[in-house]
Parts: structure tokens; C-alpha cells; sequence
């Protein structure tokens, strides 16, 4: 058994070596050096898995990080179903859009920053999920929330991208923060942050329905909804779209996002004790992949499509967590990984060959120019739709809504609903921009390093599902009705998508509901009349407040006028000085005189 | 055998060289004058000396003398050499247009 540390300190490695000398190196080894570091931690990963077998669960402490008091915080691993489940997923598909990331942005200024980000971002995304201590998983939680900030505000150079960047990384701070408020009541309650002993003594201490078990409950949830960006905190993803195309796929696929989701399925011991706190993540969910969906709808913008359907899908894992089905949660995170990334770079070959247009009503007819791209975004579309049977993505999130099902009829009903606003959008998408008369001839200029990930992901968004999910001890039952008719909403969703944009017709939505659909709502706008603009008036006052003006104006002015006083000194006179040292002869001779007697 | 000189004389007369000479340094502009008036100053000490030295009977005044002497040698060339790249840089003497260290 090879030791588990290598998963993640592979791709770190590779960081440290392209942020110290990536831009001696050539691109082309650059690329090598960024890609094998994953795929090295991807055979680690194989190699664990095989050598896992049914042993159950693995534990391996590499050292103490610190030591204070009573806390020791040992950088311990531990590898169980979860976590070997998502260490395939996030060095999986992270090589894949490594791979397709060397084609995609070849020649780009910033070509081995961009690597040595993307190869932290996966380390950091291994620990979180790896780590068998909460500060160990804050820590990678922390770092991935850096890695996204740098990447999305990769091309710096434009302002509207750094504001993008620092939007994503101050909105899931909020989360960051109930986070660490969690971990100290744990440490307080228990006196220990490692992950399994804490959650044994929360199930063997805390009364089911206990309030310290919803108030824990709480925090991680708003930690989880900062990170995996659900209501109320989703506003930073729309934005984050300003990054390069294969760390959209990145971060929606393999990591950050998808941290939310599985540090709740880490705690669910912690859920299980508080009816309350499942409830509101299953509400959290709900609300999120309704309005998501909903402002997906009307998107002209191909990759804020994206954005909005990942944070529905997002929502759909939460209200799996929300109802105890914790594995149909990490089901449809792997599903949604292969489509999610699939679609991503899909749109990325589309925006390639547009030149860098973005807006899909402007698109039309691609199938002709790009055969290959049509054909996997639609694999990718049915597949994000949930076509029934034939893709990975209905069996996920058949498990999703038969887990709903058995909850209440109401949840049920919703993700259903839901599950048809996703099949309309995503076939509006596919529609738009591969449907109705050939715009241009252009063939498309792929290369393997483009085409063979995206190949990959298609297959995986078809058959994805035999990997199947881990096992964290629960049971459901399949259910006939509610997947048939699940499966009829979205077959109704495709038709009606067909119905409004397959035949040609292009209209851009209008109208208040569009434009309020548009804007997600108008939360963006909400928070920035709510909280923004208070803050940068308070702030304003605050540059002027008594402290500062005793600083510039007291000290300011006394060393000001100081300084004129002694700076008056210096005539330049040769004179003067030497009327200076007569004096002070004089003066030192008299007192010598003077203390004589 | 001459009667020897008061030393209270010879003080007093030490003491209005410097006097005059440091008021040399201090009112005059040209900086030659300022060189001459530094010698004055130098040799009011060096009589100074002397004059211990006839108090005391002892040679130390006369060895100081001599160092005072070799000093004001080297204090003079130095000091003319600069007074020479004063004059070629600022084409003037006077010491009082030469302020260019003002702060």
C-alpha cells in the first residue's frame, strides 16, 4: 500500500516548481509538468483504490502540524468510501481539463501561472477532502477559495475580471467564517477536531434534536452555502464566468464547488442529530436550484447558462443532504462532475471557434461547422436534463428524487419541477447554438489535446453511472411512480424547448418576469443597494474619522513644522556654523569655569 | 639673565590674538582672510604654550609648539588647495555666495 500523502503532495509539488521557475521553462514542459503531476496523483489515487478493497476505512498521520494546550492538530489522512470517492472524482476530471487546459490555452501570457494555480488548486482540493482534521480541511477549504480568486481573476488585466475574482472570494468568506465559527464550538464541546472522534462524540453526547447539534448544524451549512454558492451566497459563480473557460469546468466540476456538498456528507453523523438543520439544507436546496433553474432559463450569455445550472445541480445535492440521502448526494456530484465539465469545455470549443462570443443568440447552425462539439454538448445536455435511462445523469438524480419522494411528496415535487426547468434550458442551449441555418461554414481546428478529454467526459456522462456510489450506510428503496413521472417532465421539458427555440425562432425574452429572471432575481442588485453601497459610504466616513485627523492633522503638522524649524538651520552659510561652534565653545568652556569652584 | 616676562602678560596678549583672530574668521567674507585669521588663531595658542612652558621649565610647551606649527603648515596647504577649487568652481572668494548646502 502506497502511502496516501503522495495524492496530494504530487500536484503541490508541481505548484512550488512552476511558481519558482515555470516562466524559465518552456510551455511545452510546463504543460508536461502541470499535467503529469495530476495524472501521478490520479495512478496514486487508482492505486489506492485497489489496494482499498473492503478494509473499510484508512488512516495515516503524516505529522503534527501544531501543538497549543490541549489542541494537537496532527495533518492526518483518511481515506473511506467519501473520501476515495472524491479523490477519483477531483484527480479525474481534473486531469481531463488539465489536459484539455494545455491545448485551450496555449499561447497565453500568463500560460505557467495559470498551470501552477491550477496544480494548487487540485492539492488543495485533495487535502479538503483527504483531511481527517478540520483545521487540516480548513486549511484546503481556504486554499481552494485562494486558488479560485486567482484563477477567475486570471486575466488581471482587465478590471471587471478582478472585481469578479474578489466578489467570489469575499462571498464565500461569509461561509468561511460560520466555518470557523463551527470548528471553535466543536473544539469547545469536545476538546478535539479530529473528524471521526468528534463526530462519535457527537452521536454518542448530544440528544437527537439538540440545539448545540442545530447550531453546529447551522454554521457548517452556511460554510457549505458560501463555498458551493446556494441561496443566499450563489451571487459570486454567475461572476465567476470572467475566468478562463477550463477553470469554469474546474471549479464547477472537481473542486470548490462541490466542497460544500461533501463537508456536509463528512458531518452527516452531525445532521442526523438535528431534524431542523436537515430540513433547512434541504430547503437551502430547494430554493436554490428552483430560482437557478428558473434564471437559467432566459440567460443569453453560454457559460452564465452554465453557471446557473451548476448552482441548481448544486442545489439538488443539498437536498439529497437534506434528506438523509447522503450517497445519492455524492452520486450525482460525480455525474454532474462528467457533464458539468464536459459542458464547460464544450462551450469552450464553441467561444473558440466564435472568436470569443459569449452570447448564444448570436449563435446558430453550429452542428455543420462542429460536428464533434455538437455532438458531446448535446451528450452533455441530455445528460445535465436527466434524459431518462440513457445517461449518468438520470440515474443520479433518479436517486435524488426518489430519496425526496420518500421524504414528502412536496420536496418530490419540486426537484421534479425543477428537473423540467433543467431540461428546457439545457436543450434551449443546445438549440440556440447548434440548431436552426448554418451561420458559418468554418470548420472547427481542434486537436486531440481538445478533443480526447471532452471525448472522455461524453462517454463518462453516458455511462458514468455504472461506478455507481459510495456506501455510507443508508438504504432507499427505487421508486416506480415518481420516476416515471420525473421522466415524463423532463421528456415534456426537451418538447417544449423544441417547441420554443428548435424551430428556428430566435426572440429574446422580454418583459419584467425576463429581465427579473435575468438578473438572478435581482439579488445582485438587492445586496448591492443592501449591503455594498452602506459599506463603501461607511468607509468613506471612516477614512476621516478623529484617529486619522489626529494622525495627519496633530502629529502631521508638529513634525511639519519641526522640521521647517531645524531645516531654517542650515543656511549654507560657512559662517554661521562657525558662529555656531564659537558659541558652543564658549558655552562648554563657561560651564567648565563655572563648576570649577 | 633677561627678567622674564609676566606670564599674565604673555596670557593676555595670547588671549587677544585668538579673540581677534576668531572674530577674523567670524566677520570677514573673503575666505583668504579666513584662512589668515585661523593662522592667527593657531598662533595664539602656540604662544600660549610657549609661555607655560618658560613657567614651568619644561620642553612640552616648545615640542606642542612645534606640533601646533606643523599642523598649521598642513592646515594651510589643505585649506588654499580648497580655496582654489572654490575659486575655479564659483569664479568668487567670497564665502558668503558659496551656500549652495542650504537647507
Amino acid at each position: 500500500m502506497m502511502p496516501l500523502w503522495l495524492i496530494p503532495s504530487v500536484p503541490l509539488a508541481g505548484f512550488v516548481v512552476l511558481a519558482l521557475c515555470g516562466g524559465r521553462l518552456s510551455p511545452r514542459s510546463v504543460a508536461w509538468l502541470g499535467c503529469g503531476t495530476v495524472a501521478m496523483s490520479f495512478v496514486f489515487a487508482l492505486a489506492a483504490a485497489a489496494g482499498f478493497g473492503d478494509a473499510g476505512t484508512l488512516r495515516e498521520t503524516v505529522f503534527t502540524w501544531f501543538e497549543a494546550g490541549d489542541l494537537a492538530v496532527d495533518v492526518a489522512l483518511y481515506l473511506d468510501p467519501l473520501s476515495l470517492w472524491m479523490t477519483l472524482i477531483v484527480t479525474g476530471v481534473g486531469l481531463l481539463v488539465h489536459i484539455y487546459s494545455a491545448a485551450f490555452m496555449e499561447g497565453d501570457e500568463g500560460f505557467s501561472r495559470y498551470f501552477a494555480y491550477l496544480n494548487l488548486f487540485v492539492a488543495a482540493m485533495l487535502l479538503l477532502v483527504l483531511a481527517d482534521n478540520l483545521v487540516v480541511l480548513f486549511a484546503g477549504w481556504e486554499a481552494v477559495g485562494l486558488c479560485s480568486y486567482l484563477l477567475i481573476g486570471h486575466w488581471y488585466g482587465n478590471p471587471e475580471n478582478g472585481y469578479a475574482a474578489r466578489k467570489a472570494f469575499v462571498v464565500t468568506r461569509l461561509g468561511d467564517v460560520a466555518l470557523l465559527i463551527a470548528l471553535f464550538v466543536l473544539f469547545a464541546a469536545f476538546g478535539t477536531l479530529d473528524i471521526q472522534p468528534v463526530l462519535e462524540a457527537a452521536s454518542g453526547n448530544w440528544a437527537p434534536g439538540a440545539g448545540i447539534a442545530l447550531l453546529v448544524g447551522t454554521l457548517v451549512l452556511v460554510g457549505a452555502i458560501g463555498k458551493s454558492a446556494q441561496f443566499p451566497l450563489h451571487v459570486w459563480l454567475p461572476d465567476a464566468m470572467a475566468g478562463p473557460t477550463p477553470v469554469s469546468a474546474l471549479i464547477h466540476a472537481a473542486t470548490m464547488v462541490t466542497a460544500g456538498v461533501y463537508l456536509i456528507a463528512r458531518l452527516h453523523p452531525l445532521f442526523e442529530l438535528s431534524p431542523t438543520a436537515m430540513l433547512l439544507v434541504a430547503a437551502v436546496g430547494m430554493i436554490t436550484l428552483l430560482i437557478a433553474g428558473l434564471s437559467a432559463l432566459v440567460q443569453r450569455d453560454i457559460k452564465r447558462i452554465l453557471a446557473y445550472s451548476t448552482i441548481s445541480q448544486i442545489g439538488y445535492m443539498f437536498v439529497a443532504l437534506g434528506v438523509g440521502a447522503w450517497s445519492a448526494a455524492i452520486f450525482h456530484l460525480m455525474t454532474h462532475a462528467f457533464f458539468k465539465a464536459l459542458l464547460f469545455l464544450g462551450a469552450g470549443l464553441v467561444i473558440r471557434h466564435m472568436n470569443g462570443e459569449h452570447d448564444i443568440t448570436r449563435m446558430g447552425g453550429l452542428r455543420k461547422a462542429m460536428p464533434f462539439t455538437a455532438a458531446v454538448f448535446t451528450i452533455g445536455a441530455a445528460s445535465l436534463a436527466a434524459l431518462p435511462l440513457v445517461t449518468a445523469g438520470f440515474w443520479s438524480k433518479e436517486s435524488i428524487l426518489g430519496a425526496a419522494w420518500e421524504q414528502h411528496a412536496m420536496l418530490w415535487a419540486g426537484a421534479a419541477v425543477g428537473a423540467l426547468v433543467t431540461a428546457v434550458y439545457a436543450f434551449r442551449l443546445v438549440f440556440l447554438v447548434f440548431a436552426g441555418e448554418v451561420a458559418s461554414e468554418r470548420k472547427e481546428r481542434a486537436g486531440p489535446a481538445l478533443k480526447i478529454p471532452v471525448g472522455l467526459l461524453a462517454l463518462l456522462s453516458v455511462v458514468g453511472a455504472v461506478f455507481g456510489a459510495p456506501d455510507l450506510g443508508e438504504e432507499h428503496a427505487a421508486h416506480l411512480l415518481p420516476a416515471i413521472g420525473s421522466s415524463a417532465l423532463v421528456l415534456a421539458g426537451v418538447a417544449l424547448a423544441w417547441w420554443a427555440f428548435g424551430r428556428g425562432v430566435r426572440r429574446p425574452a422580454s418583459g419584467v418576469v425576463a429581465s427579473a429572471l435575468q438578473s438572478g432575481f435581482r439579488i445582485d442588485a438587492l445586496y448591492q443597494a443592501a449591503i455594498v453601497r452602506p459599506y463603501s459610504r461607511l468607509s468613506g466616513w471612516n477614512r476621516r474619522d478623529a484617529v486619522d485627523r489626529m494622525v495627519t492633522g496633530v502629529f502631521a503638522g508638529v513634525s511639519l513644522a519641526m522640521h521647517r524649524a531645524l531645516s531654517a538651520l542650515q543656511t549654507g552659510r560657512v559662517r554661521d556654523y562657525a558662529l555656531g561652534m564659537v558659541f558652543g565653545v564658549v558655552v562648554l568652556v563657561g560651564l567648565g569655569v563655572w563648576t570649577w569652584r | 639673565m633677561m627678567a622674564a616676562v609676566p606670564i599674565a602678560h604673555v596670557l593676555t596678549v595670547a588671549a587677544v590674538l585668538f579673540v581677534l583672530g576668531v572674530t577674523g574668521v567670524l566677520i570677514r567674507r573673503n575666505v583668504v582672510f579666513m584662512l589668515m585669521s585661523l593662522e592667527v588663531v593657531l598662533n595664539s595658542a602656540g604662544l600660549a604654550f610657549i609661555a607655560a612652558g618658560q613657567h614651568w621649565g619644561q620642553p612640552d610647551g616648545q615640542v606642542f609648539f612645534i606640533l601646533i606649527l606643523t599642523l598649521a603648515a598642513a592646515e594651510v596647504s589643505v585649506g588654499l588647495a580648497l580655496i582654489l577649487q572654490m575659486f575655479r568652481r564659483f569664479g568668487t572668494l567670497d564665502m558668503d555666495a558659496v551656500r549652495e548646502m542650504r537647507g
